[in-house]
């Protein structure tokens, strides 16, 4: 029988499903995931969710009666354990010890945040955000918390942070390195971050040196290293996510630096075996060098696509153009292509206005976008890339002119 | 709770009923009807659940917000004075039986 297994049911799992079916695979699909919920958006848990905008029917990605009426088994709240191929067939085992057979099999296991190893680490109110449960928890201490203090500057932390002070809590964001979002953006979005979470009044320290976390049974305070005691009755930690690839090294799939390495085609080292989204490491989508993780809905998405069309014998290699954005406070932060390896950076109105974008070059070519409450820019240079098209670096900052009234086709 | 009708842009109508506070876009994608997108989840961040409003539902559903505005110059399918990204709809009494046509292009 022509059965797939999909391990995992967030939003690369639930994409893969569907695509099958819009692929028009008439197979039994299972799709299998730990949660006991069935899939559901995360981005919103560290905005709408916590601020009380949404709820978890508004976060379901599916209403229950659409994997009935596509002929997808949703297998919740069970996770599988184990996974192996005799022959043919494999067999995959889950916690409660049902047996899953299949013939092919697509692993989408997501990530989960990466842990802080430090005394007090444990105490009541240090807090993670990754899925329901944790959103859930964090909002179930929300209302009593005043003083928040949040460990990492990423996107999930200042996301958070915006929210409790929107909320009125004192909030407090430690960053270890010397910038904050400093695996995203470029240094000039990453100023314009701190200086407009100070302006709404988060003390942002960068550099920070944590000694440990202080209190009795729940915390009380973050200690610095120089001895400082940040006042704290909750502690929310987004220093990162590590891939789930346990499965995969069971399988002895290739893995690098954690995640499972994957082709052009989202195929792993093991050809009978697919694997999309968070935990998984891609050829860089628009020809740069080497390869790259993308912690993203869209590529969560895109890739599941490319994967199904690989699992019904479609090869179509995975061109999307990447993009992401981050809502914190009364900004938008919007962002296409990869900005990494960028040799020029050109600042394209101004940041003090809270309006601006900041366009990345390499050799010449644009190869990505950070937007700030800008959405035309972003979606000129969204189009641009995915037309293989560039904007002249000398002209984009002429904000008399719209960005898009400037591409231009790239030079062969 | 109230109706929405969905014109696909292969022509296939499909009528759903609406939690309130729901967003247009919201209760297609989760029962699949063809042809919207949002790709972002209801953020106003990727103008891919472009829908034509109904010209008896235009006044009541109002226009798009500066942000949905400047999106919807940026949407793949040509703009027209009834466009609105359906992430943007949230639904009342008032807006039972809404009709959208679904836009022909989302990405």
């Amino acid at each position: 029988m022509d059965d797939i297994l999909i391990i995992g049911a967030g939003q690369a799992g639930m994409q893969l499903a569907v695509s099958l079916r819009d692929l028009g695979f008439t197979g039994p699909i299972t799709l299998s995931g730990s949660e006991a919920s069935g899939p559901y958006q995360r981005p919103p848990l560290s905005k709408a969710y916590l601020s009380g905008e949404a709820d978890v029917e508004t976060l379901e990605l599916r209403a229950p009666s659409f994997y009935d009426d596509k002929h997808i088994t949703l297998r919740c709240d069970d996770a599988v354990v184990a996974v192996e191929f005799t022959g043919e067939r494999g067999v995959a085992t889950t916690a409660s010890g049902a047996r899953i057979e299949f013939a092919q099999l697509a692993l989408t296991p997501g990530s989960e945040p990466r842990r802080l190893q430090i005394e007090g680490g444990d105490l009541d109110g240090v807090l993670y955000l990754r899925d329901l449960s944790d959103a859930d928890e964090l909002k179930g201490r929300w209302d009593a918390a005043a003083n928040v203090v949040v460990i990492g500057g990423g996107f999930i932390g200042l996301e958070v942070a915006a929210a409790a002070r929107k909320a009125g809590k004192a909030v407090t964001v430690l960053e270890a390195a010397d910038r904050l979002i400093a695996r995203a953006v470029s240094p000039i979005t990453s100023e314009f971050y701190r200086q407009a979470h100070r302006r709404r009044g988060t003390d942002v320290r960068l550099d920070a040196r944590i000694a440990r976390l202080v209190g009795e049974t729940a915390v009380a305070g973050v200690e610095l290293e120089d001895g400082e005691l940040i006042p704290a009755d909750l502690v929310l930690i987004g220093i990162g996510v590590v891939p789930r690839s346990g499965l995969a090294e069971q399988l002895g799939l290739e893995l690098s630096g954690g995640a499972i390495v994957v082709d052009e085609f989202a195929r792993t080292s093991d050809p009978r075996i697919v694997a999309a989204g968070d935990a998984v490491l891609l050829p860089h989508p628009l020809g740069g060098e080497g390869r790259v993780r993308l912690e993203s809905v869209q590529n969560a998405v895109d890739q599941a696509k490319v994967a199904a069309a690989t699992l019904i014998g479609k090869l179509e290699p995975y061109r999307a153009v990447p993009w992401f954005w981050s809502d914190q406070a009364d900004l938008k932060l919007q962002i296409a292509g990869l900005s990494s390896g960028f040799d020029e950076a050109v600042l394209r109105g101004n940041p003090d206005d809270e309006h601006f974008s900041v366009l990345y070059y390499r050799d010449g070519q644009l190869i990505a976008i950070d937007s700030v409450n800008d959405a035309p820019d972003y979606m000129a240079v969204r189009r641009a890339l995915g037309q293989n098209a560039t904007i002249p670096a000398d002209q984009a900052p002429d904000t008399s002119r719209p960005l898009k009234s400037l591409v231009v086709p790239s030079p062969a | 709770m109230p109706d929405i009708t969905y014109i696909s842009p292969d022509g296939t109508s499909t009528t759903l009923e609406a939690r309130l506070g729901d967003s247009v876009m919201e209760v297609a994608v989760k029962h699949g009807v063809e042809g919207i997108v949002a790709e972002c989840g209801g953020a106003c961040s990727c103008a891919t659940c472009h829908v034509y409003v109904d010209e008896a539902f235009t006044d009541r559903v109002g226009g798009a917000g500066d942000l949905e505005d400047d999106m919807l110059d940026g949407a793949a399918a040509e703009r027209l004075p009834n466009s609105r990204l359906s992430c943007q709809i949230k639904m009342r009494d008032e807006l039972d039986g809404l009709l959208v046509r679904i836009a022909p292009e989302q990405l």
